[in-house]
């Protein structure tokens, strides 16, 4: 393990730990957004530069400041919270299931001998595939974020108040 | 008149002929960085003294005349008082995050710089697959820096100019991406010093084949830099900082140097932005006409600067600030809908390389006119002239 990814590993973890044991709801957005900062430079150190670059504009550029947008149109994001965990134990207990899981999955995977070099994937082969071979999941991947949307708007929607005939026009 | 194109070039690889081999990497990024963080910042404090002068002369009052000869020096003396003030930090404010978020709202555009190309051969770090992309990356941290000085300040009027910024930042982003996608669509590089290449060639024997000079490029400019004075929290879009209504918004409760941080980087924000367009429709660092290329290369990028510069502080000193439904509006409404029909135009244009330039003109224009009027009538519909009476 060398330095930068120690130091890399260290952003990550910190950053995901105090996310969620900060007592302040703020707080625990910017952690979350050092830490998906962390990510993306891990990508970038293995010469991911396209999925480092999306991985910050995605993740820390809409992700992270929708969260914080979020958490500012709560009532009381001021106030830190009192407890952090309600029922610890079987948080815990989940969580380790879940690490347990997860760490299964890795020790079975078999990624075989490191390439000799890394293979070169120019973006614009990225392109190609995405808007030629993968053409059908990433429109219904679009079709479904628009449904998502859509849903969205539905529920701002103020109700219909009663008396008025037809409440289509929502009051600003 | 190749050496004076490339003067700055030329004197960098002289500076690092005298160092040993081994030093050159380090010491060439060293030069770059420092060449950027000299020039911008110089250019940001000129900017503030011509902004005031120009200011003051629409508002028919003289403008800073005082310090140095016609007050141009007036920036130093800005900038001294802004070391020397006491920084102020309200007590009810999280000192931790209030204390990063200016470093937050000014790196970005700092590192924004390094991929811009503002002259041949003269970018500080060339990213042959992503350079866009990280130009765009970068951009998104300011929103975080934002909401962080709005937030920690725990004050109302800070709170309410980081929500409207953080509002109007992510709607005016889909615009911006999407004009700028027409252009990457038709160069086929996300490479800015390859997009400015592209626009290299010469028609009719003396025009330089700027984006701009497309029907989608010319929309695409316009749409382009109307999201930028938006994203750069520009007049007329200055909601986020409007003096008359928040106060300064986000940066109320900074004081001293950090205030002239956020200053600094709004500024460096709205030269980076600038220099992108520039990049993508303006045609970089070529000349408009063949027969100028004898100019050097980056006289042309920050002429054009100077020259956008000056539209914008024009714009600051002509319209007035938007209203905060009309601003959403604007963006989700007329923005948005006209960017998308601009990369359908700009997909015909690719399509039809073969036809005469006349009809791909006229069919181009009229596509985008039909939409930008029927938009610009609906937008107007929705927001019915006021007439305000004044007692007399």
């Amino acid at each position: 393990m060398t330095l930068p990814f120690a130091l890399l590993a260290g952003l990550i973890l910190g950053g995901a730990i105090a996310a969620v044991s900060a007592r302040n709801r703020v707080h625990s957005g910017l952690f979350l957004a050092a830490s998906l900062v962390g990510l993306a430079l891990v990508f970038l150190r293995l010469g991911a530069e396209f999925l480092g670059f999306i991985q910050i504009l995605v993740y820390v550029g809409a992700v992270a400041v929708l969260i914080v947008f979020a958490i500012l149109l709560t009532r009381d994001a001021d106030s830190p919270r009192e407890r952090i965990a309600n029922a610890p134990v079987s948080g815990i207990l989940i969580a380790l299931a879940l690490f347990a899981l997860l760490a299964w999955g890795v020790l079975l995977w078999n990624p075989g001998p490191p390439p000799a070099a890394i293979p070169a994937l120019p973006v614009k082969a990225l392109g190609d595939r995405l808007l030629r071979d993968y053409v059908l999941p990433l429109q219904a991947v679009g079709l479904l974020l628009t449904a998502a949307l859509i849903g969205a708007a539905v529920i701002a929607l103020p109700p219909p108040r009663p008396g008025a005939p037809d409440a289509g026009e929502p009051k600003r | 008149m190749d050496s004076l194109d490339q003067i700055f070039v030329l004197a960098k690889q002289a500076l690092l002929g005298l160092l040993p081999v081994a030093w050159q990497p380090w010491a060439s990024a060293v030069i770059s960085v420092g060449a950027i963080l000299a020039v911008f910042p110089l250019l940001f404090a000129l900017t503030t003294v011509v902004e005031r002068k120009a200011l003051g002369r629409m508002q028919n009052r003289p403008g800073p005349n005082r310090v140095g000869p016609w007050g141009f020096l007036q920036f130093a003396a800005d900038g001294i008082k802004s070391l020397t003030k006491e920084d102020i930090v309200p007590r009810a404010a999280d000192p931790v995050v209030h204390f990063l978020a200016p470093l937050v709202v000014v790196l970005p555009p700092i590192l924004a710089f390094a991929v811009l190309p503002v002259g041949r051969n003269m970018v500080a770090l060339e990213l042959p697959e992503t350079g866009l992309l990280f130009f765009l990356m970068v951009g998104t941290a300011v929103e975080l820096g934002v909401f962080m000085a709005g937030w920690s300040s725990h004050n109302k009027y800070s709170l309410l100019g980081a929500m409207r910024a953080l509002a109007q930042l992510l709607s005016y982003e889909l615009p911006l991406i999407l004009s700028a996608l027409a252009v990457v669509m038709l160069s086929g590089s996300l490479s800015l010093t390859a997009l400015v290449e592209r626009q290299s060639a010469v028609h009719g024997g003396f025009l330089v084949g700027w984006n701009v000079f497309t029907p989608w490029g010319a929309a695409g400019a316009l749409l382009f830099f109307t999201a930028a004075l938006a994203e750069a929290n520009r007049s007329p879009f200055d909601l986020p900082e409007a003096e008359s209504e928040i106060v300064a918004g986000y940066f109320t409760e900074y004081s001293g140097f950090k205030f002239a941080l956020f200053f600094l980087g709004e500024y460096l924000g709205l030269f980076a932005i600038s220099g992108l367009g520039i990049t993508l429709f303006l045609g970089g660092w070529l000349p408009p006409f063949s027969f100028l290329g004898w100019v050097p290369s980056w006289l042309w990028f920050f002429g054009k600067l100077g020259a956008l510069m000056m539209i914008f502080i024009w714009l600051r000193g002509t319209l007035p600030r938007l209203r905060m439904d009309q601003l959403m509006q604007f963006a989700w409404q007329f923005l948005l809908p006209m960017s998308l029909v601009n990369l359908l135009v700009a997909g015909l244009w690719h399509f039809t390389a073969a036809w005469p330039l006349a009809l791909r003109w006229l069919l181009g224009a009229a596509l985008l006119a039909g939409p930008w009027t029927l938009y610009a009538r609906q937008f107007a519909a929705r927001h019915p002239r006021r007439i305000y009476r004044y007692v007399t």
